[in-house]
């Protein structure tokens, strides 16, 4: 499937609506494979049905029904007859295995492009690293 | 699937002019479709024939199986609301009662859940309602009626966007429900691109685009950034529009880009952005930025 975030400015793109570029079917697909990563749906839950997500991003349901269809292709949702559909088993941790694949690709490489860009070596680089993981640390306590 | 509309070399003539030109087009059961194109491109009157208001100069049209024209049958499965539509000298309320008797899905359930939602005064003469008023009643009776072809050509006229999301809205949901062909004519395409699975465009009488609305999103994208990397990334793709100021310019590149695209566009400083499918459909109809629709048209349907 599609990759969950392209270019660094992913969280703003998906904060403003389904607008991206992609088909919309992709982009609910893209939706809801972020909940099932982020926890937001848990493994076995039931996932809104097809006018569910029509009347909330406001799209036609054959398009929700195509976004649904594209994840349980790849075998992250399952049907069960006359409820709906769920969250498959191991879900979760296959789109965070996909995710951690690609972080170096799309997190990494451009954050070490733009470094040299500005002339910020390696060294000062993983000092930058290490000062943003520490503020991070200190927010969660 | 049997399409519910079929229209096959649809001409339609004023005293000369023409109005449609050998219009070729099948409607499935259960899409909802934008009509889309510019003013007296022929949207009005293809809708016009598909509800038998009005006579094919020559081609075939077939609604639900049958020619359209005085059949009662085919026409109580046929709903058409127009830009400011019409009605006889009646109160809101008995207008409502009376297409009731017409339409046999009639929810008399969702009409009344309509009028409230829309603020309508019952009592109050149709005559004596506001433009947008007016468009509201259309709209309740466009929906109300869950006829099986459901022609909505323009039906906002005066409403505000309030009133246009609460339309959209109650037609997604009450059509998730109870599926029909809706096709929907409007200038206002970004607002309704959501709701659409197919577009048709229509330009002086002919279809010049036919597609899956999915196939759109992503069919060009706006490249902006420094000249020089504008040039670079472009090279060897089809431009459709280029712009300039000082070193910075601007591209319209035709066809989807995928990933190594992206990230060589990324690479590069350069900035994209994928047409809206209004932007897409003012190239289609012959629009300033005109250019060979052919590129961006999967099907074409005109003879």
């Amino acid at each position: 499937m599609n990759q969950i975030t392209r270019e660094g400015t992913g969280l703003l793109r998906e904060m403003a609506g389904l607008d991206e570029g992609a088909p919309l079917f992709v982009q609910v697909a893209e939706r809801l494979a972020d909940e099932i990563a982020d926890g937001g749906l848990a493994e076995g839950e039931q996932v809104p049905s097809t006018n569910e997500l029509a009347a909330y991003y406001r799209i036609n349901p054959a398009t929700a029904a195509k976004g649904i269809s594209m994840l349980t292709d790849d075998g992250l949702l399952e049907k069960r007859r006359g409820i709906g559909m769920f969250v498959a088993a191991g879900a979760r941790a296959r789109l965070l295995g996909e995710r951690r694949k690609r972080f170096a690709e799309h997190y990494v490489e451009p954050l070490v492009a733009e470094a040299g860009r500005l002339g910020i070596d390696t060294d000062e680089l993983v000092a930058l690293i290490r000062d943003a993981s520490y503020g991070q640390e200190g927010r969660r306590i | 699937m049997t399409p519910v509309i079929s229209v096959a070399g649809l001409t339609r003539r004023y005293r000369g002019q023409v109005a449609l030109d050998h219009v070729t087009l099948d409607i499935e059961p259960g899409s909802i479709t934008g009509l889309l194109g510019r003013n007296g491109a022929g949207k009005t009157t293809f809708l016009r024939i598909l509800a038998g208001h009005e006579f094919a100069s020559a081609g075939t049209v077939t609604v639900l199986g049958a020619c359209p024209v005085e059949n009662g049958k085919v026409l109580r499965q046929v709903v058409f609301v127009r830009e400011d539509q019409s009605y006889p000298d009646l109160r809101v309320r008995r207008a409502v009662q009376t297409a009731s008797w017409f339409y046999p899905n009639w929810s008399h359930e969702l009409a009344g859940a309509l009028l409230e939602e829309f603020d309508l005064p019952l009592d109050r003469k149709v005559r004596k309602l506001s433009r947008g008023m007016r468009s509201a009643l259309g709209i309740v009776i466009g929906l109300a009626a869950r006829a099986e072809v459901t022609l909505f050509d323009e039906p906002y006229a005066g409403l505000d966007p309030v009133a246009r999301q609460l339309f959209y809205d109650r037609l997604l949901a009450d059509y998730a429900e109870h599926p029909r062909t809706v096709l929907l004519s409007t200038h206002l395409i970004d607002e309704a691109a959501g709701l659409l699975e197919k577009v048709v465009v229509i330009d002086r009488g002919r279809i010049v685009l036919n597609t899956d609305a999915d196939d759109l999103r992503g069919a060009a994208t706006s490249v902006s950034g420094p000249a020089i990397a504008v040039a670079e990334f472009t090279a060897g793709r089809s431009v459709w529009d280029r712009r300039r100021i000082a070193s910075q310019e601007s591209a319209v590149v035709a066809g989807a880009l995928d990933e190594t695209d992206r990230a060589r566009a990324a690479a590069l400083h350069l900035h994209l952005e994928p047409l809206t499918l209004q932007q897409l459909v003012v190239r289609a109809a012959g629009g300033p930025a005109a250019g060979p629709a052919e590129k961006m048209s999967a099907e074409r349907t005109s003879a």
